[in-house]
């Protein structure tokens, strides 16, 4: 049976680990290549390294970091954050990237997407969708959540995985760094407009806000920062008790 | 060891690449099919699309039938796997290597497509050397939405919706729907269990 999936993500700048409230506020918590082998070894079942950077030495950096950790670690890494172009794109697959992760580019030119999948495959393209309710509907912001754009997220999830997309990481802005649980609601109405996996991100907080968004919200994936990275054994006591509560998870590694 | 890659343009190869030389081997990356003439062990990745096998035709296909003539140990990997049977539904004018017999199919049913994530190896009773050291229900790491049915030479099924084949083997030839360069301890296993197989053959 196919498990679900726990990704932990790593925001990096200039080379080290940071983590966002709501976009802001960042903390250092960190090297990337040492949090990544820990997760590894706790179990994580992918990674996503998000570059929070724009700046040519911390795309060098981001560069760096990802050959470190592919070099060490077989388990699938995403990269996301600043990936403008077919060439951006390449330069982290070509680092050790399995999956680049687009969102302001996409929004900007959709056409990306369908150009990425087509020399890398489908299963190499997640589009990221940040998005904040606005009554019962889903309003889309790009450029790190700054940005409204005239796009709502469960059509625009619908359009992405047309033009090719594989995957979809969704998050609430509303949740994100709350640590009050995933948006359910949101989450469950992207997954049913889409055949395509979505990953849930924002408002991780407790083991519980795991089973809710597997069993109600669809998610194929749900994805975290802060709470992996702040206590020992954070994986792998969640995925103990995803387990045992009925979740299904990988759990031999 | 040194194991040819063959490169025919189907995605990228960064990951097979690092996962290989950390069980060992040196990559021969090759591009035109006469320099299998003297591969001791052929990796055959791919993600992506069938239609992309169809560089495969015509002489990458004869050239990969003679090194299987010869006993040379061989891998396919995802797209890899699918290409050793007569064909897939994904492009139906795309002729496989017919190596193994049978059509890959789109999974269907009530479950995302693609199949992305870890999902359980199911050994069959057929013997496996791919698989040595593997336990049954081992987890491995899938990206795919079209598969290979059950036929004689499954040593592994994985169900989703549907069950297919998620390893097979024949003589020297293997095949795996999973990726073993993202799966973690189990695949780093299986590559180090081709590696040793190629090298016991020389």
């Amino acid at each position: 049976m196919l498990a679900k999936r726990l990704i932990a993500c790593l925001d990096v700048r200039n080379g080290s680990v940071v983590k966002g409230i709501n976009f802001e506020g960042l903390r250092n918590a960190g090297d990337p290549a040492e949090l990544a082998t820990r997760y590894n070894e706790e179990g994580i079942d992918e990674l996503t390294v998000l570059d929070v950077t724009a700046t040519i030495e911390g795309r060098r950096a981001l560069l760096d970091t990802i050959r470190q950790v592919s070099k060490q670690i077989f388990i699938p890494l995403a990269v996301g954050g600043g990936i403008r172009s077919m060439d951006d794109a390449r330069a982290v697959i070509d680092a050790g990237a399995d999956k680049v992760s687009l969102n302001s580019a996409a929004l900007a030119d959709p056409s990306i997407i369908t150009e990425v999948a087509r020399v890398y495959g489908s299963q190499a393209v997640i589009v990221a969708i940040d998005a904040k309710r606005a009554g019962d509907r889903f309003e889309v912001f790009g450029r790190s959540g700054t940005t409204r754009v005239p796009r709502e997220a469960v059509g625009w999830a619908a359009e992405a995985a047309d033009r090719g997309a594989g995957e979809i990481l969704l998050t609430s802005i509303d949740r994100d760094g709350t640590r009050s649980g995933f948006d359910c609601g949101l989450t469950s109405a992207v997954s049913r407009a889409v055949q395509i996996p979505v990953i849930a991100s924002g408002g991780a907080g407790i083991p519980e806000h795991f089973v809710d968004v597997f069993s109600g919200g669809g998610a194929a994936a749900a994805l975290a920062a802060s709470i992996f990275h702040f206590s020992e054994h954070a994986v792998r006591d969640l995925k103990t008790y995803l387990s045992e509560h009925g979740v299904p998870m990988r759990l031999d590694w | 060891m040194k194991v040819a890659l063959v490169d025919y343009g189907a995605g990228n190869l960064t990951s097979v690449i690092k996962a290989l030389e950390a069980v060992g081997a040196t990559i021969d990356l090759i591009s035109e099919s006469p320099a299998l003439a003297d591969a001791r062990a052929i990796v055959i990745p791919g993600v992506g699309h069938f239609a992309a096998t169809g560089s495969l035709r015509g002489a990458w296909t004869r050239d990969v039938r003679l090194a299987i003539n010869r006993g040379v140990p061989l891998l396919g990997i995802c797209l890899g796997l699918q290409w050793l049977f007569d064909g897939s539904a994904e492009s139906p004018d795309t002729p496989g290597l017919g190596f193994i017999g049978g059509r890959c199919f789109r999974l269907e049913g009530p479950v995302k497509v693609p199949h992305v994530g870890w999902n359980s190896l199911d050994r069959t009773d057929r013997p496996s050397r791919i698989l040595d050291g593997i336990p049954n229900g081992a987890s491995a790491y899938f990206t795919h939405s079209y598969a290979a049915p059950l036929v004689t030479e499954t040593v592994a099924t994985t169900v989703h919706a549907q069950p297919f084949s998620a390893a097979v083997e024949r003589d020297y030839v293997f095949g795996v729907q999973f990726h073993p360069e993202k799966s973690g301890a189990t695949g780093l296993r299986m590559l180090t269990n081709f590696m040793r197989l190629a090298a016991d053959r020389r």
